[in-house]
């Protein structure tokens, strides 16, 4: 009997690691290299109504411990995803996630209602948190009110249930977390990344062709542990925690803080087998706890 | 096929000022071909975090050795070259679609042009054109003659010209200087260099068959982060590609310089 399954909403997940949406692309590259049908679930890149070209480059940038992106959500578009993106990942045994975005709460219900339909898409993830793009996602997920009104929106139109990502770039995230969970959410994913800029040592101009560029890696996961802890005993509903998650321990530490599951984001691109390889080392870190399942831990932090 | 292989140091020598030739051993070298490159992990801590993609300037199959050659100009590449021998260094490739070495027929020339960093690919292309039969005519440029490297190897290659932009070795000026005075006959020609590099050299030969090999900062190498697109000069069919990829060469044309 596995010792690492959970049951989330919508989710029968066989382990608790899922990649991060954005970080993984639609599974097609890292296909080459494992068999996806060993994670837990996949998160997709962001999906919107057109495609979309995304920002100049350069779109990313180093900084300590971590790195900066203005990636600006490009993507294929709503059909594209689903005829070929989706149809691609039916050939795994893994459950999808879709990472929904927009610039109107039009975009944000049509893409939900469709993509919703499909028969591996399992669970929505609302992206009101992309720093990068000038309409759509950030300002969504800054007001709780705006927040509130549009999760009620696509709950309304979708057949699976809906995550909802928050964005770290705000004063109080729970009380966005709160109103989120007032409009009908089913669960939370935490965080997105921080609005970051590097300047280039010589010029003094920022590397990042947008200017600023969204922070991830090891150096936000301090940030983000404690928005899982303040998150988890705010609300009812599932949190799944990510930011700068590279390794078992950091995973524990999510779930000691109240996540449910993890994602994992910018380790994909600096290990390309992390996931699996976190996979594989979960059994023996419950071990060093003394726990039998992995469920045990969710909120100890709390306790 | 792309591998995740520790890789042992065989050498590494400093070869000009800040300039460092790696010679690893592994597994993942008997599928290499000339253009591609490596996502190289140089530390085994988060800081550095990113990996950082490095050219491929020679292949021995035989010995399951590769080499490399990178500019140590920033602390991930900084910490590559304290890499000593039988260290492990943590490598992901081969990635990338490189150079079509069959694009020159045998018995045809081709015409090799290079900038700083963007040189060494083009000595392995050069060694497999040679191979095939393919006489090379080498036009290497660089800001300045402490910076120059390989001008040994290329010159057993074929006939070989070094261009500084201080004029401290070669011709003074940029390759397209020298390619005016030189005028050479060719077949197709390959690039590997600075964006201005590759933009003067498409347009110096509008008829001429010709490859660019193209760099741009990289998330994760394999095509999924869609950091390093840039956009086609086809909008219609396809409007962006991936450096990482879909390239790093590319048919003169294809990207919008």
């Amino acid at each position: 009997m596995s010792r690492i399954n959970l049951e989330l909403p919508g989710l029968s997940l066989k382990n608790p690691i899922m990649p991060a949406s954005g970080c993984f692309g639609f599974g097609r590259e890292y296909a080459q290299l494992y068999d996806l049908s060993k994670l837990g679930a996949i998160m997709i890149k962001a999906t919107t109504l057109e495609t979309r070209a995304g920002n100049p480059t350069p779109r990313v940038a180093e900084t300590a411990a971590g790195m900066l992106n203005a990636i600006g959500l490009q993507n294929p578009g709503l059909e594209k995803v689903m005829n070929e993106e989706l149809k691609f990942l039916e050939g795994y045994d893994v459950p999808i996630i879709a990472n929904v975005a927009g610039t109107e709460v039009s975009d944000y219900v049509e893409v939900a209602r469709q993509i919703s339909t499909a028969p591996n898409v399992k669970a929505l993830e609302l992206n009101i948190s992309c720093p990068n793009v000038k309409c759509g996602g950030i300002q969504f997920g800054t007001d709780p009110a705006t927040a509130q009104e549009l999760t009620a929106a696509v709950k309304a139109v979708s057949s699976v249930p809906v995550y909802v990502k928050l964005s770290p770039n705000v004063t109080n995230v729970v009380d966005i977390a709160k109103a989120v969970e007032a409009g009908g959410a089913d669960g939370i994913t935490m965080i997105n990344t921080l609005v970051g800029m590097r300047l280039h040592e010589k010029t003094g101009k920022p590397v990042i062709a947008n200017g600023t560029g969204g922070l991830s890696g090891p150096a936000v996961k301090p940030v983000a542990i404690r928005m899982v802890y303040d998150v988890y005993k705010a609300v009812e509903i599932p949190i799944i925690g990510m930011g700068g998650i590279t390794n078992a321990q950091d995973v524990i530490d999510f779930m000691s803080a109240g996540a449910s599951a993890v994602a994992v984001g910018t380790a994909n691109f600096v290990d390309h087998f992390v996931c699996p390889n976190i996979i594989d080392a979960l059994p023996a870190k419950l071990d060093e706890l003394g726990v039998s399942h992995i469920s045990e831990i969710i909120g100890r932090s709390h306790r | 096929m792309i591998q995740s292989e520790r890789m042992t140091v065989v050498r590494q020598a400093k070869i000009a000022h800040n300039i460092f030739e790696l010679v690893l051993q592994g597994e993942l070298v008997q599928d290499m071909t000339p253009g591609q490159f490596v996502h190289v992990k140089v530390s085994d801590t988060l800081e550095p975090l990113l990996r950082r993609p490095i050219s491929i300037a020679d292949v021995n199959k035989q010995d399951s050795q590769f080499t490399m050659i990178y500019r140590a100009e920033g602390r991930g590449t900084e910490v590559l070259s304290l890499a000593a021998t039988g260290q492990k260094v943590d490598v992901l490739g081969p990635l990338g679609h490189g150079f079509p070495v069959e694009a020159v027929p045998t018995g045809g020339t081709a015409l090799l042009v290079g900038g700083g960093i963007g040189v060494p690919p083009l000595h392995e292309l050069s060694k497999q054109l040679n191979a095939r039969g393919v006489r090379t005519i080498h036009v290497l440029g660089f800001q300045s003659e402490n910076v120059t490297f390989y001008e040994e190897e290329f010159s057993k290659l074929g006939d070989t010209y070094y261009v500084t932009v201080d004029g401290t070795k070669g011709t003074k000026g940029f390759v397209t200087t020298l390619l005016d005075e030189l005028k050479p006959e060719f077949d197709a020609f390959y690039c590997c260099g600075p964006l201005p590099m590759l933009k003067a050299m498409e347009n110096a030969y509008p008829e001429k068959e010709g490859y660019l090999s193209f760099e741009e900062r990289m998330g994760c190498g394999i095509g999924a982060c869609f950091a390093c697109v840039c956009q086609t000069t086809d909008q219609v069919e396809k409007d962006y590609v991936k450096v990482c990829s879909d390239g790093p060469v590319f048919p003169k044309g294809v990207v919008q310089l």
